[in-house]
């Protein structure tokens, strides 16, 4: 039962980066550019519930489409919204500065650069699965990794409500080991909340049963998929960039073959 | 003889007869000796002259793209990364050619530590070569602020607020600086004329006269030996070879292993884990919202943390001011290091245990001084800072005495090999 745990803690909650504002550990996110459909559905996703009040205003329409194998076509039907705006525009949306400060309390950020302004992919894949229920805050919802954000849950109806509780797990004894009664063999638990759960390995939120249109590992995937698609925005020249990168080492790699040759013939002269 | 080649010939003797094209191939190319003992060390040499090349060529095409206002260049340089053919490519050449710079001079500089390439009768080399790598620290500074990234901007603020540190006058000197009330437009449009005008004019001029300097006298070598004293019938010097093509083709396979080395970065790294472009950078300069910790690129962490490391006043000057004067000082001492070294030898090799010694702390400080600029400072690591900052004096300002008073082996009449 422990190794379990300990196996299914490594798997699920592998911490790389501690998230600078709150201290929460940041979830694992390996992107994968080279999955297309990846990409298209996550594309999908922000236009969908994104898009109304974060920009991507220096990424283009034809750029994406032409990236994520989109046919322009396909692209102004289905993900361009403004029958004004053409392939060629800016990804920009029309929600305006003070009223966005009214509403929310803060300007949304353009994500263009998101995921590059936080040093990788983690910080958006672990924000957009810690959102839970506090009635406290303006517009219902708090986040485990950006603590009091302005944004409220965009993507709610698809999760559904999560609610910080506290939880019963197993006590540490003197020598670091969890716990267990002698005689029936079970843990001996006691309560923990908050960043002490977390520090534990375990997860201070719950999902209320049957609030949201997707499974766990469904909405696990639409967060992948659309921060995959913002780690793309991010940088869209990447995979060219490794592509040709690649060819420019071979190509060194061979050069110095000759020049070696060359040179060794010019040190013979002068020995 | 064919007509064609008596007819170039002719041509030749015209031009060398007004400007001399043959004389100056000669002297500072085919016929300029260096020294065949010459090691890696001398190859950073060769290696800035490939980056400043670099750096001068995507320059310009990044000018082409770029809008150097307020309100567009951000969004400028977001087109070249997107929009320009190639121009991630010419944006990612000319930021880790920057670092690359930094790099190679360096460890350029360290060779001249190494080996006493300032000594006698190369003074003028080396006090050019620091006005070169101060116009190259002018040059990343202005360079910093252009892609007007909350980074640059806060960078730039806090680099130029030093100067209000200055009694007096400082506050007009800042503003004057400036030319606004705090960083703006305007400033980064004065930051583009001097990165791309100014500064690269004095630089190449600098680094003209390093090199005329350097052929007037000749390189130095890792034995310290002046390879002038032993010559041939002819004059030439029995140890020296032809700069061209001996160091030019026959160092062809250092320069691709350099290249190599260099489009890894560039490719795979561009901005090197938050190292070579930070990532605050990535999000428009805005003067209400400070980075959670200001840190100057790499190359300038060891001097950033010399002028932090200053935290009490002394003297009735206060600490800010301190600081700045560290700082200051500890780019301006480097000049004199011609006449800071009392020491009958050059190279390292012959020197006493007393310069080894100096020199390892002297580069073990260097160090850690470069790694503290990069993280908040606590108190122990202000410490360590003050201390590293006290060993980077004491290199310069011990250095009469430990190069005089320590034992030297002797320098054979010959280079080594």
């Amino acid at each position: 039962m422990r190794l379990v745990r300990l196996i299914g803690f490594m798997l699920f909650w592998p911490l790389t980066t501690i998230a600078a504002e709150s201290g929460f550990p940041l979830y694992e996110m390996t992107p994968n550019l080279s999955d297309q459909g990846s990409l298209q559905r996550g594309a999908q996703t922000y236009m969908n519930y994104c898009l109304g009040c974060h920009s991507l205003k220096y990424q283009r329409y034809k750029r994406t489409a032409d990236d994520l194998g989109v046919p322009e076509s396909l692209m102004l039907q289905h993900l361009v919204f403004d029958p004004n705006t053409k392939i060629g525009s800016l990804i920009e949306n029309s929600i305006s500065q003070d009223n966005a400060k009214t509403w929310f309390g803060a300007v949304p950020p353009d994500l263009t650069l998101y995921t590059q302004l936080k040093g990788g992919p983690e910080y958006l894949y672990t924000y957009l699965l810690t959102f839970y229920e506090d009635p406290s805050r303006p517009l219902g919802a708090n986040n485990l990794v950006y603590e009091n954000v302005g944004m409220p849950h965009a993507l709610v109806e698809l999760q559904g409500v999560q609610k910080k509780v506290c939880k019963q797990i197993p006590k540490l004894a003197a020598n670091g080991g969890e716990m267990m009664d002698a005689l029936s063999q079970d843990y001996v638990t006691e309560e923990v909340c908050g960043m002490d759960l977390v520090a534990r390995g375990y997860s201070p939120l719950t999902l209320v049963e049957s609030t949201g249109r997707l499974s766990a590992e469904e909405y696990e995937r639409v967060v992948y998929d659309l921060t995959n698609f913002l780690y793309y925005v991010g940088d869209p020249t990447r995979l060219e960039r490794e592509r040709t990168g690649v060819f420019v080492l071979i190509f060194l790699a061979f050069f110095f073959v000759p020049a070696y040759l060359l040179a060794r013939d010019y040190k013979k002269e002068f020995h | 003889m064919s007509a064609i080649e008596q007819s170039l010939k002719n041509v030749m003797a015209w031009i060398d007869d007004r400007l001399p094209v043959t004389e100056a191939y000669e002297k500072h190319l085919s016929k300029y000796y260096a020294p065949k003992n010459l090691n890696i060390w001398y190859y950073f040499g060769i290696f800035s002259f490939v980056v400043l090349a670099n750096q001068l060529l995507t320059g310009i095409w990044l000018t082409m793209s770029y809008v150097p206002t307020g309100d567009d260049a951000f969004a400028s340089v977001e087109y070249i990364m997107r929009d320009v053919e190639y121009g991630w490519l010419l944006r990612y050449m000319h930021s880790t050619g920057a670092s690359a710079f930094f790099v190679v001079v360096y460890l350029h500089m360290f060779r001249g530590l190494l080996y006493g390439s300032y000594q006698k009768p190369r003074e003028l080399i080396w006090i050019l070569g620091m006005l070169v790598y101060v116009a190259l620290m002018a040059e990343g500074f202005f360079g910093y602020l252009l892609p007007w990234g909350n980074m640059s901007f806060w960078g730039a603020q806090v680099i130029v607020s030093l100067a209000s540190a200055i009694p007096v006058i400082g506050d007009d000197l800042a503003i004057w600086v400036r030319g606004d009330f705090n960083m703006s437009g305007v400033t980064l449009n004065r930051f583009f004329a001097l990165h791309v005008v100014l500064v690269p004019l004095f630089l190449l001029v600098l680094v003209v006269l390093h090199v005329l300097a350097l052929h007037e006298v000749g390189s130095n070598n890792p034995d310290g030996v002046d390879i002038k004293k032993t010559t041939d019938d002819t004059g030439k010097p029995l140890d020296g070879i032809p700069f061209h093509p001996y160091f030019t083709l026959g160092k062809l396979p250092a320069i691709i292993v350099f290249l190599f080395l260099f489009c890894a970065v560039l490719f795979f790294y561009p901005d090197g884990g938050g190292y070579l472009i930070e990532h605050p950078n990535y999000e428009p300069a805005d003067p209400l919202k400070t980075p959670e910790l200001i840190a100057p690129v790499w190359y300038y962490t060891p001097f950033y943390s010399m002028l932090r490391a200053a935290t009490f006043p002394l003297f009735g000057l206060d600490a800010k001011l301190w600081g700045l004067i560290v700082m200051a000082g500890a780019i301006v001492l480097p000049f004199v290091l011609p006449w800071l070294d009392k020491s009958p030898v050059k190279s390292m090799r012959y020197k006493g245990l007393g310069s080894k010694i100096m020199l390892g702390l002297f580069v073990i400080s260097f160090f850690i001084l470069g790694y503290l600029g990069t993280v908040h400072p606590t108190p122990g690591r202000t410490v360590m800072a003050q201390v590293c900052t006290g060993i980077y004096f004491a290199y310069f300002l011990l250095m009469p005495w430990y190069t005089a008073v320590e034992k030297t082996k002797s320098v054979p009449e010959r280079v080594t090999m």
